[in-house]
């Protein structure tokens, strides 16, 4: 009886699964070939010639005499884009945890007020928002301005169109996303762990270091997923706030597709990204498996 | 008697305001001695969770103080207190193995991880668990977290441990082994204990001391027996064992003694101390098995008598219900013991005897 209904209760989960698997995996598969294609003269691929040349070229080029060099170019945006995605995150960990910290203090029908603000800048367009930090940041936009009035002469601030300005708009476009799990994490904590730790002559510094932070560790982890894997792929952000002017991944294979007509490059380069990414998951996943498990 | 260790003076607490203000503590006033067993016992809400909070740290005095070895506690935040808790709940650190939950508090002091380690095994074995070291709590019974939070809140050597209603959670086999075994920790440590518990046995079978509370009151302060045998108010007398409760008018009996005379005009000759002053109706209290029963013949003059209403074996002991007359119901307990007492039967007339130093006149 257990079974049948067990069973029976498969087709529940259907339609999502046949969605997924067929929207997201026949795409993923049809990149996969793509990337393993040669390239058009004009964009679009010779279907059926294969090459690896798409990952070759990631990290060689060729000379004149057709020797390969090693060309780090697509390393760099890469490296840049990592480094900035690790910066955005940190910040976000900097401005989230006190957030989430505060918020999980307070009473609950407050708390759920709290929430509910954290998640307000969801409701408009993220172009949109990018687009007012543009006229933030801009020289002799609102914020210069203020600095100016207030007699700090900037002589133009210089931040817009620069990893400053991507890493900036980056924090504040997935704040949110280091908020929540960190608060999740942190409203679940018995209080009566961090009254423990006091009783044992704790501090509050270290109260928190020893038993609030360890204990919130996973809900730190994931937001940090959270933040730092979109902010790999961010494509809008860098594109308005960076101007053009600084690439990261996503705009990099933005334009294999789009003016550099290379597509095998272009997905080559996604599945790059997919491989970086799956091994931090697998880090990740690794690195807390071994801490007990209440705490997970 | 030994030294002062916790003295709590006037010690007042209120939550809120306003409309919605509570009054937790009224004006209590307390002296728990050097290795004492105190405990405070009451009903939930009768504030003896919140007077050891208040003794922890965890909250503030509205008004009054208390001192610890003479010195004012007040502001002191609870690490800075050498007093350690046991928590209702345990709240052992699911993230730390039991040894590091143990030398938690160590490691606070400063000392030195050797000493700490070798401090853990020393409390492991103290509550019987040396094997246990290396696990986490999430893999303990709730029985052997007990004992982790016992030996991780003796671990740093606290002048004083606080006990929140530990075996509340425990299973009735085990809160006595537990029962038990607390005493025997606070002999060999010799630490002084401040238990909290709203259970009347447990109080009874470790204290050294018992504070019966109720509505942010102290009712009574005395050693178990003191309690049990002489409660000072209907309140003590009804929350710790069973109790007769008879009403009558103090009178004296001609011979420069007291007595009451009950309502059916029987008189009660006391022993104890009662004020000159106290006259008028008193309520007297006797426990069930301070009573005798013997057949209406055998009763003397002024011996109380009265019908069995009611007969229940419970093996050990038999409970009878005696009708007084007026209203008044006495429970009487006899022992089954081998010397083949009388037995009486529902209906049956009997007399009453018990000796004058088990009735207590209680207070107002």
């Amino acid at each position: 009886m257990g079974n049948i209904i067990r069973s029976k209760r498969f087709w529940l989960v259907a339609p999502a699964v046949v969605y997924i698997g067929f929207f997201m995996a026949v795409p993923l598969l049809q990149m996969a070939y793509v990337s393993m294609l040669e390239r058009g003269d004009y964009g679009g691929v010779n279907w059926g010639v294969f090459s690896m040349d798409a990952y070759i070229s990631f990290i060689f080029e060729r000379d004149l005499m057709d020797n390969l060099v090693v060309n780090t170019d697509y390393l760099q945006i890469f490296a840049r884009s990592f480094g900035l995605s690790a910066m955005t995150t940190v910040f976000a960990l900097l401005l989230g945890f006190p957030t989430a910290f505060y918020i999980s203090t307070q009473p609950q029908s407050r708390r759920n007020f709290l929430i509910f603000l954290v998640t307000i800048p969801f409701w408009t367009n993220i172009l949109v928002r990018n687009y007012a930090w543009m006229l933030l940041l801009r020289n002799g936009g609102l914020i210069d301005g203020a600095l100016n009035w207030m007699g700090i002469e900037t002589g133009g601030l210089d931040v817009l169109y620069t990893p400053y300005a991507v890493s900036i708009g980056l924090t504040y476009t997935y704040l949110p996303f280091m908020v929540l799990p960190i608060y999740a994490s942190l409203e679940k904590l018995d209080h009566r762990l961090v009254e423990a730790a006091f009783d044992l002559g704790a501090d509050k510094r270290r109260a928190m270091s020893r038993v609030i932070l360890p204990l919130a560790a996973p809900g730190i982890a994931a937001g940090c997923i959270l933040v730092f894997i979109p902010c790999l792929g961010a494509y809008v952000t860098p594109e308005l706030l960076g101007g053009g002017k600084f690439m990261m991944i996503a705009n990099l294979i933005g334009s294999q597709f789009g003016a550099a007509r290379n597509w095998p490059l272009g997905a080559g380069l996604g599945f790059v990204l997919l491989a970086l990414v799956l091994i931090s998951m697998m880090v990740y996943s690794f690195k807390f498996k071994s801490l007990p498990e209440e705490s997970r | 008697m030994s030294e002062v260790v916790i003295s709590a003076k006037s010690v007042g607490k209120t939550f809120g305001s306003g409309a919605d203000k509570v009054t937790a503590l009224d004006d209590v006033s307390v002296d728990i001695f050097q290795n004492e067993f105190f405990t405070m016992l009451g009903p939930s809400g009768c504030g003896k969770t919140t007077l050891l909070r208040l003794i922890g740290g965890f909250e503030q005095a509205t008004s009054g103080q208390i001192l610890l070895e003479g010195k004012a506690l007040n502001d002191l935040p609870p690490y800075k207190r050498p007093i350690n808790t046991v928590f209702q709940s345990y709240a052992l650190f699911p993230h730390l193995t039991v040894r590091q939950n143990i030398t938690f508090g160590l490691e606070m002091q400063g000392v030195a991880r050797k000493q700490a380690d070798d401090r853990a095994e020393e409390m492991l074995e103290l509550v019987r668990l040396a094997q246990y070291g290396d696990r986490v709590p999430s893999q303990l019974s709730g029985g052997q977290q007990q004992r982790i939070a016992l030996a991780r809140a003796l671990a740093p050597a606290p002048k004083v441990l606080l006990l929140d209603e530990p075996l509340s959670a425990l299973d009735l086999k085990l809160r006595k082994e537990m029962q038990v075994e607390l005493k025997r920790l606070q002999t060999e440590t010799g630490i002084t204990f401040v238990f909290v518990t709203h259970d009347q046995e447990e109080a009874l079978a470790m204290s050294d001391r018992i504070a019966v509370m109720k509505s942010g009151e102290i009712l009574q302060i005395g050693a178990p027996r003191e309690i049990y045998e002489a409660p000072t108010h209907r309140f003590v007398a009804d929350f710790i064992g069973d109790s007769n409760f008879l009403v009558g008018n103090l009178v004296d009996d001609g011979a420069g003694k007291r007595a009451v005379k009950l309502g059916g005009g029987q008189v009660i000759e006391l022993t104890q101390d009662v004020s000159s002053q106290r006259s008028g109706e008193v309520t007297v209290s006797v426990r069930p098995e301070r009573l005798g029963l013997v057949a209406e013949s055998q009763a003397g003059d002024n011996q109380l008598v009265g019908t069995v209403s009611t007969v229940i074996y419970f093996g050990t002991d038999t409970t009878y219900q005696i009708d007084l007359g007026n209203d008044a119901l006495l429970t009487v307990r006899m022992q089954n013991g081998s010397g083949a007492k009388a037995d009486f039967a529902q209906g049956e007339r009997v007399g009453i005897t018990m000796s004058p130093d088990s009735i207590r006149v209680l207070a107002d």
